[in-house]
């Protein structure tokens, strides 16, 4: 596998330049956070970041995206049906993803891509994409990577990986994608014994930084009725307030919704992210609710991360451990803890 | 990409054949569709239990059972209960206008398991569509030796409220199949058939478990009511089958709505046993 060594000016250009072969996506400082946009004049990278503020889930799954089109106007010979709407899938490259992030991906797929079904949106854009994964020399107070599967350079998902090593990045190819990236950036030197070596303690001592545990073991041996009836749930939902911000900045939730949006007489069917957190989810016609309830919809969230994800796959938490649900939630509901109630 | 040619989301266009208004509220009609290219009905090979979702431009999907058989060629049929955005869009659609149909989603009815066995149909209101299917199905010379007896309880509000009228006393007429048709109630002196709820109903004309399955669809009061009539004639939840509604979407299990525990209704039901339920969340 290729590793190449670049002063962190260097790297900068060599960005630049692949710009023709890849829709290159960095973070960028935005305000008091990062975010990660589409590099172009305006944005410069800036990889000095904890981690940023939104994951780049909507790079592969955009927030709001274009399904189909259609005509209504019924002169046209194809009034009325519903037709694929023309995408593009340029390749492009996720430069500085944390290893959380990467591994959420991974996380998702067998949602988009399995067997029976397959969803030509996400995987044509999964495909078409190369991760190239920042190692976190510091991880944050929230990160719980370890206990999910992951760590702090885990390779998981990834294609390349950057370590951090002051005034240079190291960057090592993980995959033929991985390989790919790395021919075509220019510059860089092979690295030395020294920057190796320091690559590998950097590795090494970072896991030992995340101090949070989280129990997960004893998740697939519970009975998944005796869990959906726990006492705790009440107390676990009693502050919520239904905002449905945990959702919408966790890497691994994927729910959507459809609707068609119509201007004169042309109109496009359109996919939105959707949140489990709204009554409207699952409201019926016959205004029915399965879960109209707060608490119904707080045990829908933490149920399907840690038990009906578990019990359908079998690979592990629907959780990358990025702690951002902890961070951002207005009422300071811990997924952490909820996890060790379930647990125990 | 070859495995991605087919898109799970995409419709197939048809043209509106026919429109018949089932019930005297006007509230149910039968839609019946004609693909506009020929080549997508075999594509849309389905099994009774089934549903699709009926696709509009511009009003969005609704997902809605099979009524018609697959031993039913050259259409497919719907009967659609006005209830929300596109179904009231729907109603007021005409013969000859084009939308779309997407599936065949969901999984069917245990046909195999049911294969040789007596077999019990009790559905209640406008439920009564993928067992209008099934019925048509299991009748059709090609299918009925494949099954023993078959009995039907099936009831509405009133005798106006009912589904498919005409078939309903076609087959009151032939002696390969029971049938016992009820309404709450009726002021009707010329009603004919039963009056009751489809429990009590039950109770009095299905008295027999013996090698058989019962399929159960209505409102979740009848179904909530029958079920212990069935258990103490003897039918064990392995051979109670019911078929459940959600809010869906997708279709295919990935929207993330219509799930009970780790199952999705559209995708790994929506038919399910009772046995199957009782190892489920009860969030439906």
């Amino acid at each position: 596998m290729t590793k190449k060594i670049y002063t962190k000016k260097e790297w900068m250009k060599t960005l630049a330049g692949l710009k023709s072969s890849y829709n290159i996506f960095v973070p960028v400082s935005d305000g008091d956070f990062h975010i990660f946009k589409a590099m172009d004049d305006k944005e410069n990278p800036d990889f000095n970041f904890k981690n940023t503020r939104l994951s780049p889930k909507s790079v592969i799954y955009p927030q709001s995206e274009r399904l189909f089109e259609f005509t209504l106007d019924e002169n046209a010979p194809d009034a009325n049906i519903i037709k694929q709407a023309e995408k593009d899938y340029f390749p492009q490259a996720i430069v500085g993803i944390r290893p959380c992030d990467a591994h959420a991906f991974q996380i998702v797929r067998p949602n988009f891509d399995n067997p029976e079904y397959q969803d030509p949106w996400w995987i044509q854009r999964y495909e078409s994409t190369t991760f190239v994964g920042l190692g976190c020399n510091n991880p944050d107070s929230t990160c719980f990577c370890t206990s999910v599967g992951g760590g702090p350079f885990s390779e998981k998902g990834l294609d390349a990986l950057l370590y951090d090593l002051g005034d240079t990045f190291l960057v090592k190819a993980l995959t033929d994608k991985g390989e790919k990236f790395l021919k075509l950036a220019q510059g860089g030197k092979k690295p030395d014994k020294t920057a190796l070596k320091a690559s590998e303690e950097l590795a090494a001592s970072a896991s030992d930084k995340i101090k949070n545990k989280v129990s997960t073991d004893k998740l697939k041996h519970k009975v998944q009725t005796e869990l959906f009836e726990a006492p705790f749930w009440d107390e676990v939902a009693f502050a919520c307030i239904n905002c449905g911000t945990c959702t919408y900045l966790c890497p691994t939730c994927w729910c959507f919704d459809m609707q068609d949006e119509v201007f004169k007489k042309q109109g496009d069917r359109i996919r939105n992210w959707d949140s489990c957190m709204f009554p409207l989810f699952t409201l019926h016609g016959s205004g029915h609710n399965p879960r109209a309830r707060k608490v119904q919809r707080v045990r829908q969230r933490f149920m399907h991360k840690l038990k009906y994800y578990v019990d359908k796959y079998d690979n592990g938490v629907q959780c990358s451990g990025c702690g951002r649900c902890i961070k951002n939630c207005p009422v300071n509901i811990d997924i952490r803890k909820v996890c060790e109630l379930m647990n125990s | 990409m070859e495995r991605l040619l087919k898109n799970p989301y995409l419709p197939y266009p048809v043209r509106i054949d026919k429109i018949i208004t089932e019930t005297e509220d006007r509230n149910l009609k039968t839609f019946r569709f004609v693909f506009l290219d020929s080549e997508d009905e075999k594509k849309f090979s389905y099994i009774p239990g089934q549903f699709a979702e009926l696709s509009i431009a511009g009003k969005g999907e609704s997902p809605i059972g099979i009524a018609s058989s697959p031993t039913e060629k050259g259409h497919v049929t719907f009967t659609v209960n006005k209830v929300g955005l596109v179904t009231t869009h729907l109603h007021n659609m005409k013969e000859g206008d084009v939308m779309g149909i997407r599936g065949p989603l969901g999984n069917w009815y245990p046909w195999q398991e049911m294969e040789g066995k007596n077999v019990v149909i009790i559905g209640g209101g406008f439920a009564f569509t993928t067992l209008r299917s099934s019925i048509v199905y299991m009748l059709h010379p090609d299918n009925r030796a494949r099954f023993k007896d078959i009995s039907v309880v099936y009831g509405a509000r009133n005798p106006g409220m009912l589904l498919y009228k005409d078939e309903l006393a076609e087959w009151e007429q032939r002696d390969d199949i029971n049938m016992h048709i009820t309404v709450d109630g009726t002021d009707d002196p010329d009603w004919k058939y039963n009056t009751g709820f489809v429990p009590t109903i039950t109770e009095q004309k299905i008295t027999s478990a013996d090698d058989a399955i019962a399929i159960v669809c209505g409102p979740p009061i009848m179904i909530k009511f029958t079920q212990p009539v069935l258990e103490k004639v003897g039918f064990s939840p392995e051979r109670i089958i019911l078929s459940l509604e959600m809010r869906m979407k997708c279709g295919i299990g990935m929207c993330g709505r219509c799930n009970i525990g780790h199952k999705f209704v559209c995708k790994d039901g929506p038919v399910f046993s009772l046995a199957q339920l009782r190892n489920m969340p009860p969030e439906y």
